[in-house]
């Protein structure tokens, strides 16, 4: 399974468990808008961290933070070896 | 003599050109220092002990200028004080009046003048002195318990803020956190005393909504918790503000978020303070780095006082809590130092904050015991005994993380994947989302050690 679909997995998944069923995850949407709180990316971080083996926010050389879904993949897709 | 906050505001230069802005509403400070939200009652409620619950910070904020002086105690509610703990805060204050308009506070508060303010009004005549010296009582947050009650007054309160000269810009003020917590509260007291605005946030807006309110009338300095930073630059309004100072307190501010804040906002200077509603501000840490100077412990008879006991940071200086109202901990040593429980580690020539002691793991500026997630677990029929403990986390500072000891360990994937996702549905069921670990490692021994505790290290 590729780095993205993966991702869009963990982000649906994390919104169905938290009863934020009607998230939508398209690469322009701004992930506050998406639905999901802090409570919710951090989950996803931790868990993207458990199957990739990496946390690309503690990168030192990503230091802009992801403001929309593709951007927050694209942080992924980069730092995945 | 003690100049209230009414005279210390009125004191701090050009009232009529400095501003109060809440969602929806702004309110120059003249009108907060000649009008009223009681009626023109503060003076009525001189040496009395009074519960403030508003639903609103504004009004809250108000209440404050008006009681200060007056009134001997003033009970600051936070916005989710629970109805179940009113009685028993009413109790440990000796309050005998409530300012709400929070129907189900004011409903709690049997036996209790109830006052409902209004919104601000001018008032006939100025009230006399105010010769008060005001207890002002702030709740501590976190747990499912009666939240503990820290004493402060004006001059603990306000020990690490100078007073306005009237002259130069007028700083623009803003915070993530309620007023009604000890963070906000400072920053407040910095806008009213320092002689600045303040931008009030509301639990009802989003972050960008707020952020762009922010941005519209110029804030200048602003603060919050890691949390509320890293927040604030995943969203797309980051950019609508441009301060000149940004603060960060409340949870260990580490090198990622202040180095990603220097960069984001490269004009700004970047501040990470140590402070807590019983310990006071401590200090604050310009330089850019994580965790602080070896060179601020030891120091005998400076204003703040820093020791290292036990691997937990203490504290004295005359900016720290009076006392509790209730439970039966002292709030300090006999020295007079504040253990804050923060435990921190040296590492060459500087500090670094490790974590809680007692393994509390703070989750997005809420603290979670690990034993109440413990509780959860261990009821589950299939697990002996369970460990919960910190994960660090660059989003929420921690999450929860829980290493269980199963009854018999269970055999094959599908086995183990069945239990986990048990252990997380009780979980999710018992507990508030964020106190749910994350992650469930199954383990064949937990170390207890030799008093029959679990062995709790650090994160």
């Amino acid at each position: 399974m590729s780095v993205r679909s993966t991702i869009i997995e963990e982000l649906k998944r994390v919104a169905l468990e938290h009863d934020k069923p009607n998230t939508t995850f398209a690469d322009e949407t701004t992930l506050l808008d998406s639905g999901l709180d802090s409570l919710c990316f951090a989950i996803i971080v931790a868990r993207l961290e458990d199957i990739f083996g990496v946390d690309p926010f503690n990168s030192a050389e990503e230091l802009a933070f992801p403001v929309t879904v593709g951007e927050f993949i694209g942080l992924y897709e980069r730092a995945v070896p | 003599m003690r100049r209230s906050l009414w005279e210390l505001t009125d004191a701090s230069g050009r009232p009529a050109e400095r501003y109060l802005w809440h969602c929806g509403s702004t309110i120059a400070l003249t009108r907060l220092l000649e009008e009223t939200v009681l009626g023109g009652r503060a003076s009525a409620l001189y040496g009395r002990s009074v519960l403030v619950a508003t639903a609103n910070q504004l009004t809250a904020a108000s209440i404050l200028v008006e009681l200060d002086g007056f009134a001997a105690r003033v009970v600051i509610c936070p916005p989710d004080l629970m109805p179940e703990h009113l009685a028993s805060i009413a109790a440990g204050a000796r309050a005998d009046a409530i300012i709400s308009d929070v129907e189900t506070l004011s409903a709690a508060a049997r036996g209790l003048e109830c006052i409902e303010p209004s919104r601000l009004e001018p008032q006939p005549d100025l009230p006399p002195v105010r010769n008060q010296e005001t207890g002002w009582v702030l709740l501590t947050s976190g747990t499912t318990s009666v939240p503990k009650m820290v004493v402060h007054n004006l001059s603990t309160l306000t020990g690490a803020i100078s007073v306005g000269s009237g002259t130069g810009d007028v700083p623009v003020w803003s915070t993530f956190y309620d007023i009604r917590r000890y963070g906000g509260l400072q920053i407040l007291l910095r806008a009213l005393i320092g002689g600045g605005s303040l931008v009030m946030s509301d639990v009802r807006e989003s972050i960008q909504d707020f952020l762009k309110r922010a941005g519209e009338v110029g804030v200048t300095h602003i603060s919050g918790t890691p949390t509320h930073w890293r927040r604030a630059l995943m969203s797309s309004a980051a950019r609508r503000i441009a301060p000149r100072y940004v603060r960060l307190s409340g949870e260990i501010a580490d090198q990622a978020i202040l180095d990603r804040l220097r960069a984001f906002y490269p004009y700004a200077a970047i501040g990470h303070a140590f402070a807590s509603t019983e310990a006071g501000v401590a200090f604050e840490v310009r330089d850019g780095l994580a965790g602080f100077p070896a060179s601020l412990i030891g120091h005998e008879g400076g204003a703040v006082e820093l020791r290292v006991n036990d691997g937990s940071l203490r504290i004295r200086s005359t900016r720290t809590a009076l006392h509790y109202l209730n439970g039966s901990n002292p709030l300090a040593d006999e020295d007079r130092f504040v253990d804050t429980g923060d435990m921190v580690e040296q590492g060459g020539d500087r500090y670094y904050f490790i974590g809680r002691r007692g393994g509390i793991v703070n989750v997005g500026g809420l603290k979670v015991h690990p034993e109440e997630v413990e509780a959860v677990i261990n009821s589950h029929p299939k697990v002996q005994m369970s460990l919960v403990r910190a994960r660090k986390n660059p989003i929420t500072g921690f999450l929860l993380a829980a290493d269980v000891l199963p009854r018999s360990q269970p055999e094959g994937p599908d086995a183990s994947e069945l239990l986990k996702n048990e252990i997380i549905a009780a979980c999710r069921r018992g507990l508030a989302a964020y106190k749910v670990p994350v992650a469930i490692r199954f383990v064949s021994n937990l170390d207890v050690g030799a008093s029959g505790k679990l062995v709790r290290s650090l994160a």
